[in-house]
């Protein structure tokens, strides 16, 4: 197979697994979050200013996949916060070259949140930079970081981005 | 009236670390209260403060949040202040060709934006409006001052992590839910849910002479500990059963001894809005800055040491999903101020009860009290003049 076919099917397998994703999170219950990433995945949420600096701290700062089960669980069953969900709007993702079965991505992200009694209000944007991996046709996150454009971020960060 | 009195008072408020200053030249932009203000280092390796303010029309000076600079040149007319706040250069001060120019009586000493007592804390650096505010560590006490001590053991302070957080309430709530021990065990369920807390923990409360700063720890049991494993091992087991609920991944909270006492969690506020944070390893400091009446912002730095192995610091980072705007025991404090925000919305004639554990405001060895927060208002009051 040619690079350029290569590069345009994981492209599109890219495309795909992102829009089940922030499906699963806006429309579904979360509970399949974690079945996008690979086992020993790494996920973050940071600002554009941290990851300038190389600060390695994050909002959220998980390391395994059982991590981000724990993150939906706690969610649903042990912390307290408002009634909340989220809308996703997600550009095309920027793939760069395939390196044997990973693949570096970039895609922009604006999230809107919508509370119990409030509007919907612009949340968050920002970009994934992300490493996929494709595994038995499917591309799977090995790495996630969400870098958010603002280093302010409303109280309440509850759901993954 | 709090700008003037407490923030612009015979207060001291948090700046920044040391370690965000290290050459000269180095300077960060903060907020004291509203007022923003720059800290510098100057070629004397001395620490400056003074208002964000050029002296001429009052244009902001450092227009980056940190940086580098030889001096603080105003973009509107080029006025020139030194790295100590001082007004140096005035552009066509002497006019052009004799037309213009300032006054010759004109003096640049007679004006200036305002400094900044500085004091350094084992690298905290706290700034105050006013000359003759006592000194740091009388306004700290003895006490408030040895638990400083004992997080930062003089040790090199490296930043892990920047962030801000908004929250929907007045900045004084916030201040509350800091020194509210009574709420830890009852709101933040994440720890009893997977049955993560000991039941054998001890812990207590210092409130400072003038009640505005505070320390709320609590510390593993030796004692209690030993005896639960020589003979309970069954009724434990009873225990687990009770819920089927487990984290799958218990590494976040792998933590590595770090102090040499007992201690796990400890809270410390310095009236009005700093807290410095220890919650196993992570740590770090979080600045309270009003915004407006019913809105406020929470810097957290997240901080380590120079000398942390990767794993510690793999360790700092996973235990500080506990924290800030998403953490497992702090996404509640966050929402928690909105909710009281809005639940006495048009009740402004009723009064809160805060008799928890009496009406003293001293401290004590136990946490369900409300002292620290009675002695939050009573320096408030005293400092308001109300
Ligand atoms: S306002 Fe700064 S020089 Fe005019
Ligand atoms: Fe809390």
């Amino acid at each position: 197979m040619s690079t350029h076919v290569r590069h345009a099917e994981i492209s599109a397998l890219i495309s795909a697994a992102q829009a089940r994703y922030v499906r699963e999170i806006d429309d579904g219950d979360c509970t399949a979050w974690p079945s996008f990433f690979v086992d020993d995945c790494f996920y973050t949420i940071t600002s554009a200013d941290n990851y300038a600096q190389n600060f390695e701290a994050g909002l959220v700062w998980l390391d395994s996949k059982d991590m981000l089960r724990d993150r939906i669980l706690s969610l649903l069953e042990a912390n307290v916060y408002e009634r909340h969900s989220y809308r996703h709007l997600i550009g095309q993702p920027f793939v760069g070259e395939v390196d044997g079965d990973e693949v570096d991505s970039e895609t922009a992200f604006m999230v809107a949140r919508i509370t119990r009694e409030g509007p919907t209000d612009l949340f968050a944007s920002g970009r994934y930079i992300d490493r996929y991996r494709v595994i038995a046709g499917e591309a799977k996150i090995v790495s996630r970081t969400v870098v958010l454009d603002s280093n302010r971020i409303d109280t309440l960060l509850g759901f993954p981005l | 009236m709090e700008r003037r009195k407490l923030f612009q008072g015979e207060t001291w408020n948090y700046l920044c670390l040391e370690a965000e200053l290290p050459s000269a030249g180095d300077f960060v932009a903060v907020h004291v209260g509203e007022t923003p203000v720059i800290v510098t280092r100057d070629h004397d390796g001395e620490i400056y403060a003074f208002e964000n303010r050029c002296s001429h029309r009052g244009s902001l000076l450092a227009l980056e949040d940190r940086g580098n600079v030889k001096d603080f040149t105003c973009v509107y007319h080029a006025w020139t202040h030194n790295l100590q706040g001082d007004l140096v250069g005035i552009a066509f001060k002497d006019g052009i060709g004799g037309k213009g120019g300032m006054e010759k009586s004109f003096c640049m000493n007679s004006v200036g934006p305002r400094k900044l007592r500085v004091a350094n804390v084992e690298g905290l650096i706290f700034g105050s409006f006013d000359e003759d505010v006592d000194d740091i560590e009388d306004y700290l006490g003895e006490e408030v001052l040895g638990r400083i001590r004992r997080v930062l053991q003089g040790r090199k302070v490296v930043v892990l992590g920047r962030f801000t957080q908004v929250l929907p309430n007045n900045w004084k709530l916030y201040v509350e839910n800091t020194k509210d021990s009574y709420h830890a065990s009852i709101l933040h369920t994440f720890f009893t849910t997977f049955e993560l807390n000991r039941l054998s923990q001890k812990g207590g409360i210092i409130v400072s002479p003038n009640g505005g700063c505070h320390v709320s720890y609590s510390e593993i049991d030796q004692a209690a500990e030993a005896e639960k494993a020589a003979n309970n091992i069954y009724s434990e087991q009873k225990i687990r059963s009770q819920s089927d609920l487990e984290l799958a991944d218990k590494s976040l909270l792998g933590n590595f001894k770090e102090f040499d006492d007992d201690i796990t969690l400890q809270i410390l506020t310095v009236f009005p809005g700093f807290v410095l944070q220890q919650i196993q390893n992570s740590i770090a400091v979080r600045q309270v800055l009003p915004k407006g009446t019913d809105k406020m912002h929470l810097k957290w730095t997240y901080i380590g040491f120079e000398g942390d192995t990767a794993q510690q610091r793999r360790a700092r980072h996973k235990l500080s999903n506990l924290i800030g705007p998403g953490g497992y025991v702090s996404m509640e404090d966050g929402c928690i101020g909105g909710f009281v925000r809005r639940g006495t919305e048009g009740a402004s004639d009723t009064n809160a009860v805060l008799e928890m554990g009496g009406r003293e405001i001293e401290g004590g060895d136990d946490r369900i009290t409300e002292a620290s927060i009675r002695g939050f208002w009573s320096e408030y009051r005293m400092r308001m003049g109300i």
